[in-house]
């Protein structure tokens, strides 16, 4: 037994899976500062994506898909407010509110019947062949973040050589904005 | 205008008088500027950590922010703990550290290293300055950033070269005259007030259970806490960071709460119908177990942090601003609503005053004193009734000491007691004097310390024989880190693996050396004595005041074990009932 923990954790909270989305001051180290955060209090980043949206105001989004339980997913939100470079931080409920979209890559190297076969599994998603050899190709997907484990799984057997994601991006649904400031 | 002469007006804008520092390097062109500014005076350490420390002293019994001017790698990294501690403990700290030349900058150049990286996680925020003309700019935010909100460190790092370069000096936007945290009021409406007062007068054991943030909200906040417990007639309890904002000695007041809180407070806490939160985080030495923690109460949380409310414990009503804007609406609200409130509220109380004063029976803080051997509980108190008719800054090291500093000093005036709470840094004590002394100049400042934690931070003394500051170490000898050896003692079976310390140096030879003044007391009969010589002697003073080896710090909370089960002192019966599944908790 440890002798010298703290204390147990005795309540079992159920997980819930959220985007967090966060606009910040494109400088300097602030991406290490989201995410130091969340490693230092033990918090978990199932995928992030990052990229100036602003270029007037120097502004920032970070998309940043996470779990725990409800008092976990506060603590982020408030947490995250208190950084100075953050203007604005926003909770996307993982529902039909939101819309989730996550890009990928995919280099298939295979024979001239697996890469068929391959092309004729990738027609159930929203693709794009964007490059193409006798011996290969590669194939833009863009969906869910499901879908493409999905797709990942069955191109597997036929030869998937390479696979890069983007990590999940969300907008909401309908004509609300969250304002930045 | 340079770098390093834009340091100094920014300093001079932001108000600052004194800073605490250690050459090298990195920063000799800052120190180059220091002759021209007559206005700021810099406080040479022994170590950098030694500077952080004094910083937090300064601020704490001031008000006012700490400066810590050091150089680049070693002397960024030896301010850390003091960085992490004033950050754990809300301590608005401005640390400006040296770094080697912008084009050096990730080549492993001599005392080089990360310095923002390494102190993100211990700032509220950090600056590397790249540009001369946005230097100006960042140093009065961080002064901004460390005094507004909850308070805390903040550091900008400035190489060399910008330290040369010239730009263009910005003034501050508009110096404040109000401590900085005029710009959080209170995010709340005016219904929550009210709900609280509909709390208030519902409850018939309430209880008031206040922290630094009391303090941190300027005196004021204290006299607002004050007229609240008078009105309410509720009784209240303090976090050890929360002393000194309401008098030790009010019969209102129930002692300290917590893991070696008095047995009164805590009972209170757990059998309550209403606690009211002001300025405090329910810190896990405070609630002992989670899961037990006051059952049958509602809760309100005034906290300036919103990320404090529902961290550890969930609240029924939160009020997230400045403790005192929401006291000051509390007040109003309680007074207009119910101007009889505190007679018409007597009656509903009377039973819960009944069963405090059933608890406070026990003395809980009572001691078996003793003719041969000076008790360290009784050396406190000896200490208290010596000092207590003067203004007196105390500031503590961590453990069996600390604790009895703060059950048995009773303090009356905010700003008065300093201790490291939230980090338990051993050594804070001695430096944290050196710079309360500076903010006080003609006042009593002592640490009451530990002689293992002292040891830690003993070459600050030094520091307080160069610029003749008086004060006083007051070490609590018993030859062991107390707190460990008590811990083996109940929860390993003792086993008191390295918590002796077999090689001490002699503390009257050493405070000779150091160009103090040492006094030793072995015997209970002549602490009356010594302890006056100490306070009378106008120079800095280590005081080797030789203490039981053996004394347990009582009443506790034992591991695992929720408010109402404490163990009373060593003849308590309860401590054979620690179950081994509460030997594992710390």
């Amino acid at each position: 037994m440890v002798k010298s923990a703290y204390s147990f954790a005795t309540q079992i909270e159920k997980i819930e899976k959220h985007i967090i989305v966060v606009w910040v001051d494109n400088e300097t180290g602030v991406l290490a500062r989201v995410v130091g955060f969340f490693s230092g209090r033990g918090y978990n980043i199932d995928s992030l994506a990052v990229a100036e949206v602003d270029k007037k105001k120097n502004i920032s989004r970070i998309t940043i898909a996470t779990s725990g339980t409800p008092r976990v997913l506060q603590q982020i939100k408030l947490q995250l407010g208190k950084l100075v470079p953050v203007h604005k931080v926003a909770d996307f409920p993982s529902d039909k509110k939101t819309l989730m979209r996550e890009m990928a890559l995919l280099k298939v190297v295979s024979s001239a019947v697996k890469l068929e076969k391959a092309r004729k599994v990738c027609k159930k998603y929203k693709y794009t062949i964007l490059d193409k050899t006798k011996k290969s190709f590669v194939v833009e997907v863009s969906a869910l973040k499901k879908e493409i484990d999905e797709l990942i799984k069955k191109l597997q057997p036929l030869g998937l050589a390479s696979a890069s994601r983007t990590g999940v991006v969300a907008m909401t649904k309908g004509s609300e904005v969250f304002k930045q400031h | 205008m340079t770098g390093a002469e834009m340091v100094f007006k920014a300093l001079e804008d932001q108000g600052v008088r004194h800073i605490f520092g250690y050459p090298g390097g990195a920063v000799l062109p800052i120190y180059d500027e220091l002759k021209n500014h007559k206005k700021i005076k810099h406080i040479l350490v022994r170590h950098e950590q030694g500077a952080g420390h004094a910083a937090e002293g300064y601020a704490r019994s001031s008000g006012k922010p700490g400066v810590i001017l050091v150089t680049s790698g070693p002397g960024a990294t030896n301010t850390v703990t003091a960085l992490t501690d004033a950050y754990m403990d809300s301590v608005p700290l401005v640390c400006i550290t040296g770094q080697v030349p912008t084009h050096l900058i990730g080549t492993d150049a001599f005392q080089e290293c990360d310095t923002t990286g390494i102190t993100r996680p211990c700032t509220k925020h950090n600056w590397l300055v790249k540009d001369i003309e946005k230097l100006s700019s960042i140093l009065h935010k961080a002064f901004e950033v460390a005094t507004s909100g909850r308070p805390g460190p903040v550091l900008v790092d400035i190489p060399k070269d910008i330290q040369f370069a010239k730009g263009k000096y910005v003034r501050p936007k508009k110096s404040k005259k109000n401590s900085g945290r005029a710009d959080v009021k209170f995010n709340g409406k005016n219904k929550d007030i009210e709900a609280a007062v509909e709390l208030f007068k519902k409850s018939s054991k309430p209880i008031l259970y206040t922290g630094g943030g009391v303090i941190n909200s300027g005196p004021k906040a204290t006299q607002l806490l004050r007229e609240l417990v008078s009105l309410t007639g509720f009784p209240i309890t303090s976090t050890l960071q929360g002393l000194g904002a309401f008098p030790g000695y009010d019969q209102q007041f129930l002692g300290m709460l917590g893991m070696h809180g008095t047995f009164e407070a805590n009972n209170a806490m757990h059998d309550c119908d209403l606690m009211i939160n002001i300025g405090a985080r329910f810190d896990d030495r405070i609630t002992g177990k989670i899961d037990e923690f006051s059952p049958k109460s509602k809760k309100i949380h005034i906290d300036i942090d919103p990320s404090s409310i529902n961290k550890n414990i969930a609240v029924d009503l939160a009020l997230v601003g400045d403790v005192k804007i929401i006291l000051e609406k509390l007040i109003l609200a309680l007074k207009k609503k119910n101007p009889n409130f505190i007679n018409s509220n007597k009656q509903r109380i009377a039973a819960w005053w009944n069963q405090i004063e059933k608890w406070r029976k026990k003395n809980s803080l009572g001691f078996v004193n003793s003719k041969e051997i000076i008790k360290p509980q009784f050396a406190v108190q000896k200490l208290y009734e010596l000092t207590k008719d003067q203004d007196v800054f105390i500031t503590t090291e961590v453990g069996q000491h600390q604790m009895w500093a703060a059950q048995h000093y009773k303090f009356d005036k905010p700003n008065r007691w300093m201790t490291s709470g939230g980090l338990g840094t051993m050594g804070y004590g001695l430096p944290a004097a050196v710079g309360v002394q500076v903010a006080n100049p003609g006042k009593l400042v002592i640490d009451i310390a530990g002689e293992a934690s002292v040891l830690m931070t003993m070459q600050e003394m030094s520091t307080a024989v160069q610029y003749k500051l008086p004060i006083k170490i007051f070490i609590l000898n018993n030859e062991y880190m107390g707190m460990v050896r008590q811990w083996q003692e109940i929860l390993h079976d003792k086993n008191y693996s390295e918590s002796y310390t077999a090689a001490l140096p002699d503390f009257v030879k050493l405070a000779e050396a150091y160009g103090c003044v040492g006094i030793r007391a072995n015997k209970p009969e002549e602490l009356d004595e010594k302890i006056k010589h100490m306070i009378t002697v106008n120079k800095p003073v280590i005081f080797d005041c030789v203490v039981d080896k053996t004394e347990n710090c009582y009443p506790m909370i034992p591991s695992g074990k929720p408010h109402n089960q404490m163990l009373l002192g060593s003849k308590d019966k309860a401590e054979e009932e620690i179950s081994e599944e509460g030997k594992i908790l710390v």
